[in-house]
């Protein structure tokens, strides 16, 4: 194809160069596969391709010969000093070509074990990725770890890059074994798109032309694949996202969010939903880099106004109201160390996701993956180059995508409080079994939705038949604090005086509600989740409750009071130390001490004392701890109204 | 409608990605700069900053660090547009040097740089207190800067630790800085030298006449086409002047940037001739062959 190109002159050719696009990839392999040579052959040839494309060419050509010459391409790609002397590259280092079709930079990165940072770095913004193989080595544990890189970054196309044929005499069967290994590698890994090519970039094979050494292949040099490969609907165009950067206010009247579309396709006239303020209006105006469009569409960056005066700042994200994001606090992702600093897992660190930045909370790591053998181990706390799995809350709720449906709304970067280094680069990932997350118990979204029901009684009915407002009482404290004993007695203080009340507790609920969990913190936190949705319905109905359980973490405490109402639940502390605890259960804390009982509270898992309760109870004080309650209760018109 | 309407040329693509990375820093700095060399790399990125806040006004100051020894032309060029568009434009140059009358007949091409470069650009960068500065260099232009950051940290004393660079994934950019710390901000990175030139053409961007061929005073020193652009020259020098036809490829100091033989006096003329000379763009440039690595070592004193 090249061959044939036909004579430009130079405006045809401007006009014609302009309207290429782009495409950003990767190359991984180590200097010992021949990458350098690979990379500065495509370099060298694409320039020439350009250069005979050109009828004023060849009139004052002052250039050396280089056709046939045994240049050594890797000096054309060598760049800083320290490497020079070490003379390997280290770091991302950014080409850039192109062709008569396309414009092309390249990321090329180093294949050294030490040195994920770099390849995951230049995965990011890569579009397809090049694997290289050595033809006499075949697939190698390096290969592995390179796909699962590229894997993990959403990289959507691979060309599987068998170099150095001319070193097996270019033969068909080395070629098919490596391909077949290769499949079956990649089977347990998401990618859609592997294209498989035997080269030799010493010799030139099937870098740009089709080689005659190899007629047995009947597929596309590489340059012809890069060229043709199509990417356009790699984007997501589904779902409007606009992450707004920055608001432009240059006079009175004008206000406009400014910001680089991440995904979906906005037009004039779209109504659109501000987050996290969930107000909406339409679209009045798209001001893109051009002037004023009807429609604009990623990666553009536009400036927006809408219709009506709301409220948005930077941070905040416009989407279309049929198609949200998840809107949260917690979620898991796929982190990857990058500092040198080891993690400290108990630290806060900043989290940038798209145009915000807030504080971010490790909450667990699941599982760590050994990149050469995709083995998952257990880690404390992670090392440079190291990838997990890992739960994280954030301070405000984050607006996201899982990351394999959306690139540009499912990545983050997280900086080190102190340093301000980025130490670490994370990928959100699907939405889970409530069950996995462990301290999040409400959704704030399906909060909003949850059914009222119809009764047809009237509340100011209910509430003159029991002669009280329903409301929960929540008796929060240590295992063996005495909450049972103050719940039972004062059950039967409130049932004595007339109201209608009901008691949950540990035992009873777990005997049957809750059966099937355990007492992890994701069953601790089911079995409080569902003690909250049933307080929620029974105070609907006018029934006082009567909750005594642990409750250990304030977050949790925060997220019931959301859910069956602030208004309506009461926080009751019981204020023991732990030492009266352990002499009222001393079997149970013995069996924690030997490490024979796991997750309890004050021993191996945090017991965080409520910031604000309502009370605050002593145990063996029971007479003035139910006068106390009895007098919180009339003071807050809760019981008895009359 | 069909997908291709959702697809961008390269061009536009750069063009978004360049608006995106400007805005971020309107957004997230208190004092940002734009620095300004009146190449046409500069009047690219002059141009992307008014898009991105259009139509508003460009939020920051334009500063150009004079070293006193830049082309005429440069400097009528940079006052008449920045009058025409009611640029903010700060001028800032060493005083002190310039005072001692330093230049680089006289002292060289290295002390001259150092000095009414590098320490003026220090120096108004503290003067002013700016925390972050863009600056117009591409990747493509050097081999050294093939591998920094698009945001590129640099220390209390505006140093760049090529060693010490902090991971840039996605278009996720970390703009944290301590007190005293700041960020050069590159968002010409990805661009290469002909789609500078398409763009210019496609935005019809006004560059300094010195680009385009046209018959100069030219001495020939060590190997290189240097304009008479003063009588600053030494005599000996000045009085073997011969005209010729030229235009220069990058602009600077002019006893320190050679000329090019050239006929080409449009854009069109310019790209094509540039796609047949294979000398990199900055081989005009004296200051880069004073020592190995020798850019490199300017970024990490400070200098872009």
């Amino acid at each position: 194809m090249q061959k044939t190109t036909s004579k430009l002159d130079i405006t045809q050719f401007l006009d014609q160069d302009q309207q290429k696009d782009l495409l950003r990839f990767l190359t991984a392999g180590s200097v010992d596969d021949g990458k350098s040579t690979l990379i500065g052959k495509l370099l060298f040839d694409s320039k020439k391709i350009y250069e005979d494309q050109l009828a004023a060419l060849e009139s004052d050509s002052k250039r050396i010969g280089h056709a046939g010459s045994e240049t050594d391409y890797a000096l054309l790609l060598d760049g800083l000093q320290a490497e020079r002397e070490q003379g390997i590259t280290i770091d991302v280092a950014y080409r850039y070509f192109s062709t008569n079709k396309r414009k092309f930079i390249i990321a090329d990165t180093p294949g050294h074990e030490q040195y994920t940072r770099n390849m995951v770095t230049g995965a990011s913004t890569a579009n397809l990725a090049i694997i290289l193989i050595d033809a006499r080595k075949g697939v190698i544990t390096q290969t592995k770890r390179h796909t699962f890189l590229v894997s993990l970054l959403g990289i959507k196309h691979i060309v599987l890059a068998v170099n150095k044929m001319d070193l097996v005499e270019y033969e068909e069967d080395v070629f098919n074994k490596i391909c077949d290994d290769y499949k079956k590698f990649v089977t347990r890994l998401n990618i859609p798109d592997v294209y498989s090519i035997p080269l030799s970039a010493l010799k030139g094979d099937n870098v740009v032309d089709n080689s005659a050494m190899m007629p047995w292949y009947k597929g596309k040099s590489l340059l012809t694949f890069l060229e043709s490969v199509h990417i356009g609907s790699d984007r997501n165009f589904e779902d409007f996202r606009l992450p707004v950067q920055h608001v432009l206010r240059p006079d009175i009247h004008f206000r406009g969010f400014s910001g680089k579309i991440a995904s979906g396709i906005l037009r004039e006239g779209d109504e659109i939903l501000a987050l996290p303020s969930r107000k909406t209006s339409h679209v009045t105006r798209i001001i893109g880099a051009e002037g004023d469009v009807s429609y604009a569409f990623p990666p553009q960056s536009v400036t927006i106004t809408l219709a009506d005066e709301i409220d948005i700042s930077r941070g905040d994200m416009l989407v279309h109201p049929h198609h949200q994001p998840r809107i949260e606090r917690q979620f898991e992702a796929m982190l990857v160390w990058m500092d040198e600093q080891k993690m400290d897992p108990y630290a806060q660190f900043f989290i940038k996701h798209n145009t915000q930045t807030t504080r971010v909370r490790l909450d667990q790591i699941r599982y760590r993956v050994d990149v050469n053998t995709l083995e998952h181990h257990s880690s404390e706390a992670l090392s440079l180059n190291e990838i997990a799995r890992v739960v994280l809350t954030t301070n405000k709720p984050l607006f996201f995508d899982p990351y394999h449906r959306n690139r540009n709304t499912g990545s983050f970067i997280l900086i080190d409080p102190i340093t301000h280094n980025t130490c670490a680069v994370g990928m959100i990932m699907d939405k889970l079994n409530p069950d996995d997350l462990h301290s999040r118990i409400i959704d704030t979204e399906q909060l909003a939705m949850i059914h009222r029901g119809k009764s047809l009684i009237k509340p100011e009915a209910i509430r003159k038949r029991y002669n009280q407002v329903g409301a929960t009482l929540w008796i929060t404290g240590l295992h063996g604090s005495g909450k049972n004993v103050l719940a039972y007695t004062l059950e039967k203080e409130l049932f004595d005086r007339g109201a209608t009340v009901v008691m949950l507790d540990g035992s009873t609920i777990r005997s049957g509600l809750t059966n099937e969990l355990d007492f992890t913190p994701a069953g601790r936190a089911e079995q409080i989740r569902r003690v909250a949705h049933v307080c929620r319905i029974l105070n609907d109905q006018g029934v006082l409750v009567i909750c005594s359980f642990i409750t250990s973490q304030e977050h949790i405490r925060k997220q019931i009071a959301q859910l069956i109402g602030d208004e309506r639940f009461h926080l009751i502390y019981m204020d023991v130390d732990i030492d009266y605890c352990r002499k009222n259960k001393p079997e149970l804390y013995e069996l924690a001490d030997q490490g024979k009982l796991k997750f309890l509270p004050g021993i191996d898992l945090q017991y965080e004392v409520p910031l604000k309760p309502a009370l605050i109870c002593k145990p063996e004080q029971t007479a003035e701890n139910l006068e106390a309650i009895m007098q919180y209760l009339q003071l807050h018109t809760i019981f008895p109204l009359e | 409608m069909p997908m291709n309407t959702f697809t961008l040329n390269n061009l536009r693509e750069l063009e978004a990605e360049a608006i995106h990375i400007i805005r971020e820093v309107a957004a997230s700095f208190e004092k940002p700069v734009m620095l300004y060399s009146i190449g046409k790399d500069s009047s690219v990125m002059v141009r992307l900053a008014e898009k991105a806040f259009y139509p508003g006004k460009v939020p920051f100051p334009l500063m150009h660090i004079d070293s006193k020894w830049k082309f005429r032309e440069m400097i009528e060029f940079r006052d008449y547009y920045a009058a025409q568009n009611n640029w903010d434009l700060i001028v800032e140059y060493n005083r002190q040097g310039y005072a001692s009358g330093i230049g680089p007949f006289t002292h060289g091409s290295k002390v001259h740089t150092d000095v009414m470069k590098t320490q003026a650009l220090l120096q108004a960068l503290d003067k002013h207190r700016f925390d972050a500065a863009f600056g117009g260099a591409r990747r493509d232009e050097e081999k050294s800067r093939a591998k920094e950051r698009i945001f590129s940290f640099r220390d209390q004393f505006h140093q760049w630790d090529p060693k010490n660079q902090r991971p840039e994934l996605w278009d996720i950019y970390n703009t944290r800085v301590h007190q005293g710390e700041s960020i050069r901000v590159f968002p010409l990175s990805n661009w290469t030298e002909l789609d500078i030139w398409q763009y210019i053409r496609l935005e019809k961007i006004p560059i300094v006449p010195l680009y385009y061929a046209k018959e100069r005073p030219i001495v020939e020193i060590d190997g290189n086409l240097i304009l008479v652009d003063d009588n600053r020259m030494p005599a000996e020098l000045a009085k073997k002047a011969q005209i010729r036809m030229v235009r220069f490829r990058t602009l600077g100091c002019y006893p320190l940037t050679g000329a090019i033989e050239s006929k080409a006096d449009t854009i069109e003329k310019i790209v094509e001739e540039m796609m047949t000379i294979t000398k990199s763009e900055r081989t005009t440039r004296v200051i880069d062959f004073d020592q190995v690595g020798s850019m490199e070592q300017k970024k990490r004193e400070g200098y872009f």
